[in-house]
């Protein structure tokens, strides 16, 4: 089983990695769009920010300095990332479970961190080794851990609660959406009564993490500790291929969609990179577009189609 | 009214509609709107549009899709359209918006909270068709489905949908039951955008099929292509047009002047939206007399769109819509002048400021600026007297969707209002956060079949709630009230809504445009340029 829990952890971290950087990468590597943005627009003036202004208020506004306000993204980030505000807002009888479980996955995320840290760093500084450090850190984890996984299953299972029967969400719930909030139920209970009914002398999750940093075969794993683990390696592993990457997607819909107004000039890099996509050539089929393939985007668009087609 | 409808519907091969819409349905208005059964009834279709058109969405019918004459003509269009969604997810097609569509149909978790949010869904009375995520769960199923690998796995993660030629119909009709005012695009917490995805299906419909709104292309981007302005003015009539509305103006402000044309190098490049000339001619008029009184150094053009601002590619064709941002930018670069200046049009604004902007590169990247920020300068430089007590009436603003939420331009026409408007009160929610007049994406210029029923019954019932509420103290007819709109589309929407329920004779409600309210408050122009008659 040890083996089987480490081969898990690794095997459930590398594809979770690989999967966020492949899909990050995937959607970098798109095209930059027209500018698609909604106001309000947090790096805009501090003055602006509060009624969703930009600096197309300004008379003139292309001979005036840019201001970049990040602090006014950072307040919208914040309270986004951590407090889920959006639906709080708009969507308030989503919040409570949503929020549940979002803070529920942040306390584990940073449950594993702490036992990474307190297992990894006497690796790097061995005198930490067996200190205080650890007994710090352990209990620390100990309440983030319990805490993150009492509230992300409770979230979960409110959420599940409402995709079954809310009426509302008939049309868009599909049979992955309740599979993977069962999966999250189901990993993380195991996790936790694993955890909590092991047997004395089997190891903790600090033990596992230890153990994994120096391959230590002889870490004895409890069965259903162990499974937990394994399935909560493998929903690791399962998320960057699912909607529920939306962690990775929010980079590039606020900041590259939603908040994107980097107006164009003359010579910039913008410019150039549509001057490359000018030259794609286009395949619409309908009369008026003109488009055969042959021409590229510039030849259509300087084409004036009512003067084509008295030709 | 059926309240649930089932996302496999769309593809039931029997003709009959799939929602009907009752007064009773709808989401109450105030008093004295509050009865559903003394509201208008509806115009059904006629038999003679359920024969020829695809009519099998709901109570109307907006883009008048034909029939197909027989199983292989369906086959082939489904095709066409399969080709089409094929062609929607490159980048050699649809870089323009590759990425935010694929972030919107790979990452929404079906929340619902953009339904909260959309005028549309909650004047319905929540009908399921209308919601926002209705139509994009149709898109991201034959996405993943089609262009994506499909496959078992894939419909239970992303679920399964039958493509036939009622789907693909319904969907061409379902696409113009939305404003595209992305006020759901904002409140999403992950960030999806269901306006696009609005926006992308017409574009598909329109470049893959020639599927689009005969008012927004034929008559509206082909037109001004062809002879200048979607109006029909070429550059002989609008010149005459504009000297008849120069003559009226300043004999009725007492001030004379005449609109400059053509003028090479001039500070700035004035674009109207041409549907002013012809339907509220007292705005160019007014806009002409505020920057002569101002000693601004402007023009206008009589290049081929370059007296009009419309560009309804913004709506659904991004070929229109390139080819109209570059006959404007052309007009101003042959001129020479300093910058471009955009009337009162919403649609206009973001198109040739936002849209466009990647668009026009080199010399034809012209600063554009907002006619908002020129005129908040000229009323607050001082050069202008003002006498505030002119415009002693009550007066409200209406945000339109393009200017305000999608580019930002908020305060400027509030400074405006706040110093000559002594009666200004804000209908709420406001700025970013306003609901469309319901005329947004090309409805206000749409009225085929009994389309103009949807619009008012549906799309247009949440501003006309708010205009009601912004002016409950004094609702009265012993009061006339002033809805300003900086938009031509906005007032396009205002006219045709507020003669509908009759509410300039029962209310003393005028819509118009900012330039006038500025007009009627100048100290040197003849007091009552604003006239209080129903146009």
């Amino acid at each position: 089983m040890t083996i089987v829990v480490y081969a898990a952890i690794c095997l459930g971290l590398a594809i979770f990695i690989i999967g966020c950087v492949g899909r990050a990468v995937q959607y970098a590597k798109l095209p930059i769009h027209l500018r698609w943005e909604v106001y309000p627009v947090p790096h805009e003036e501090p003055s602006r920010v509060a009624h969703g202004g930009s600096y197309f208020e300004d008379s003139d506004w292309w001979t005036k300095p840019r201001h970049r306000n990040l602090g006014g993204e950072l307040r919208v980030m914040i309270p986004e990332i951590l407090f889920l505000k959006g639906l709080w807002e708009f969507n308030r009888r989503l919040w409570l479970p949503s929020f549940l479980f979002h803070f529920g996955l942040y306390l584990l995320i940073g449950t594993a961190v702490l036992v990474g840290i307190g297992s990894g760093l006497p690796l790097l500084v061995p005198s930490l080794a067996g200190g205080n450090l650890w007994i710090a850190l352990a209990a620390l984890y100990k309440i983030t851990g319990y805490a993150g996984a009492i509230l992300s299953v409770v979230g979960a299972l409110l959420l599940l609660l409402r995709r079954a029967t809310d009426q509302d969400l008939k049309n868009y719930t599909k049979p992955a959406d309740f599979f993977n909030l069962l999966f999250f139920i189901v990993a993380f209970a195991v996790v936790a009564a694993g955890y909590v009914l092991r047997p004395s002398g089997s190891a903790g999750i600090g033990d596992v993490a230890r153990g994994l940093f120096h391959f230590d075969a002889k870490v004895a794993v409890d069965g259903l500790f162990g499974t937990g683990l394994v399935l909560a390696s493998a929903l690791v592993a399962y998320i960057p291929f699912t909607h529920m990457a939306h962690f990775i997607a929010k980079y590039f819909t606020y900041h590259l969609v939603r908040w994107d107004d980097q107006p164009n000039v003359r010579g910039g890099s913008i410019e150039a990179r549509v001057a490359q996509y000018l030259t794609y050539r286009p395949t619409w089929s309908a009369a008026h577009v003109g488009a055969d393939g042959k021409k590229t985007w510039v030849d259509v668009a300087t084409t004036n189609p009512t003067q084509e087609v008295r030709k | 009214m059926k309240r649930h409808i089932d996302l496999r519907e769309m593809s039931q091969t029997k003709r009959d509609p799939l929602t009907h819409l009752e007064n009773e349905d709808l989401m109450p208005l105030p008093t004295p709107l509050d009865s559903p059964a003394k509201d208008h009834a509806w115009t059904p279709l006629s038999q003679t549009a359920k024969n020829k058109y695809e009519c099998g969405l709901d109570d109307t019918c907006a883009i008048t899709v034909p029939q197909p004459k027989t199983p292989e003509e369906e086959k082939q269009l489904v095709a066409k359209f399969l080709s089409g969604l094929e062609k929607l997810f490159t980048k050699e097609n649809n870089w323009t918006f590759l990425q935010p569509l694929l972030l919107t149909m790979e990452h929404c978790t079906g929340c619902q909270t953009c339904a909260e949010a959309c005028h549309i869904f909650e004047a319905s009375g929540g009908n399921e068709l209308y919601r926002p995520t209705f139509r994009s769960e149709v898109l991201r199923r034959l996405y993943f489905k089609f262009v994506d690998g499909g496959g078992l796995l894939s419909a239970w993660q992303h679920g399964d949908i039958q493509l036939n030629w009622p789907l693909v119909a319904r969907l061409a009709e379902l696409s113009y039951r939305c404003n595209l005012c992305r006020r759901c695009a904002q409140t999403c917490p992950i960030g999806c955008d269901n306006g696009l995805v609005g926006h992308e299906l017409r574009k598909l419909f329109s470049q893959e099929m020639g599927i689009n709104s005969k008012e927004c292309h034929d008559s509206g981007s082909m037109l001004q292509l062809k002879v200048g302005s979607s109006t029909g003015m070429n550059a002989e009539v609008v010149k005459d047009n504009i000297s008849f509305i120069d003559e009226d103006t300043s004999e009725k402000s007492g001030i004379e002047f005449r609109t400059p044309w053509d003028v090479e190098g001039a500070d700035v490049l004035l674009i109207h939206n041409a549907g002013e000339i012809m339907a509220w001619p007292e705005n160019p008029g007014a806009f002409g007399l505020i920057l002569t009184m101002a000693g601004i150094n402007w023009t206008m053009s009589s290049e081929i769109a370059g007296y009009d601002s419309i560009n309804y590619g913004l709506w659904y064709d991004d070929a229109q819509f390139a080819r109209v941002a570059i006959k404007h930018a052309q007009a101003a670069q042959k001129l020479k002048v300093k910058k471009i200046v955009l009337g009162e049009c919403g649609h206009a604004h973001k198109a040739l400021s936002v849209i466009a902007d990647r668009v026009l590169t080199g010399e034809l990247n012209i600063p554009r600026e907002s006619g908002m920020t020129l005129l908040r300068e000229i009323v607050m430089n001082g050069k202008i007297k003002f006498d505030p007590s002119r415009n002693d009436f009550p007066v409200t603003l209406h945000d339109p969707c393009n200017m305000v939420r999608l580019m930002g331009v908020v305060e400027p026409q509030r400074e405006v209002l706040h110093k000559l408007c002594p009666k200004f009160r804000e209908m709420e929610p406001h700025g970013v956060d306003n609901y469309c007049c319901g005329g947004g994406s090309g409805f206000a210029i749409m009225s085929g079949n009994n389309f103009q029923d949807w619009r008012f019954h549906v799309s247009g019932r949440k501003k006309l709630q708010q205009i009601f509420d912004a002016f409950s103290d004094c609702i009265g007819p012993e009061t006339p009230k002033y809805l300003c709109a900086p938009c031509s589309n906005c007032k396009g929407q205002f006219r045709d809504m507020l003669a509908y329920y009759d509410l300039w004779e029962q209310n003393r409600i005028l819509y118009g445009g900012l330039v006038e309210l500025i007009v009627n408050a100048m100290v040197d122009v003849k007091p009552g340029f604003i006239e209080w008659e129903w146009h």
